[in-house]
């Protein structure tokens, strides 16, 4: 390690290893360098619903999905999944499950529900029924 | 008004989550508030932030770290099957401003958590939803050993707009962080009706 180009000197005790070591591969590697979702440029909130589709074609069968890819089908086939929810159970960063997702959406494997548009609140009957259902919690 | 009309109709027919966002200073509660009241242990996502397009010119910043990570906890209330809420504590220090600014896309208000020890650290909080115009309910955090202060005293020392709503809580009871999410849900409703009745009249 005499060529560590982190510069970071070495100190006893500082040695990281396991999990605290950090992720043995770079998140970015999983999407092949991209960082922005496919050429549909969706946005996907934190909150978008992502909703496996039933009739899509087997994802078993797609060569092109990587583990990843799966890990992300496998929890929404359990139930509907936010975005935020999908990289939290995933444990990978926002970005990369965006573009992840991306794939997963061009391929047809998921739908992702519409995100609220800005500066428009559900309608007051809504509410309400978040109110009731907030109190009856 | 009749396109306007299918869209309220295919919201209806597919699932509808709604975000709320918990601010404030570093420590005062976020995300033992969102523990409180969630229904899922509280969960964290975590944003890759990468720096160099901030730091080109800075030659000393090499050798550090080029990426930082932004985490977000968040938890989940299922109002009803297809209807739920989303609650995210934002990232504590204000350079991280510009993930508000996404976080705070769609969402349906804020609560803004505050513990009169160090009240000032709210003040960045205030003024951003402020200033968005995002309706936000301010939520004193009263710790134990801290001196009670009546919500009109937080209201007048926070320079707050009439009718922002200040409730007094406990960020770690169920109950309490409830009546929070109540207050915020009543008000950004009554501050929607305000806002369609003006751009009509």
């Amino acid at each position: 390690m005499t060529e560590d180009t982190t510069g970071v000197p070495f100190q006893p005790g500082s040695q990281w290893y396991d999990h605290e070591a950090g992720p043995l591969v770079r998140p970015y590697a999983m999407t092949g360098g991209r960082t922005q979702p496919g050429p549909s440029g969706v946005r996907f909130d934190l909150i978008a619903l992502v909703t496996l589709d039933t009739g899509a074609p087997n994802a078993d069968d797609d060569t092109s999905l990587g583990p990843e890819h799966r890990a992300l089908i496998e929890l929404c086939r359990r139930e509907t999944q936010s975005v935020a929810e999908l990289a939290a159970g995933a444990d990978l960063p926002v970005g990369v499950v965006r573009v992840l997702l991306g794939d997963l959406l061009e391929s047809g494997c998921v739908t992702v529900s519409r995100p609220v548009p800005p500066a428009q609140l559900p309608d007051e009957r809504i509410l309400r029924e978040v109110i009731k259902g907030l109190r009856a919690l | 008004m009749v396109s306007e009309h299918s869209d309220a109709t295919e919201d209806e027919m597919s699932a509808l989550a709604l975000k709320i966002l918990v601010a404030g200073g570093f420590g005062v509660g976020k995300t033992t508030l969102v523990g409180a009241v969630s229904e899922i242990r509280p969960l964290r996502t975590e944003e890759l932030l990468s720096e160099a397009g901030q730091s080109v010119d800075d030659t000393d910043g090499v050798d550090q770290k080029v990426t930082t990570t932004v985490a977000m906890d968040f938890g989940r209330i299922t109002i009803r099957s297809g209807l739920s809420l989303y609650l995210f504590g934002t990232p504590g220090q204000d350079r991280f401003w510009f993930l508000w600014d996404e976080l705070s896309q769609g969402a349906l208000g804020a609560v803004v958590l505050a513990d009169t020890r160090r009240l000032e650290d709210c003040f960045p909080a205030v003024d951003y939803f402020e200033h968005r115009r995002i309706p936000f309910v301010v939520a004193v955090n009263c710790f134990p050993g801290a001196r009670a202060y009546g919500a009109h005293d937080v209201s007048r020392a926070l320079d707050l707009d009439r009718g922002t709503p200040v409730v007094l809580c406990d960020a770690r009871d169920r109950d309490s962080g409830k009546e929070v999410l109540i207050r915020l849900v009543e008000y950004a409703g009554r501050m929607h009706t305000a806002r369609l009745l003006d751009s009509v009249g």
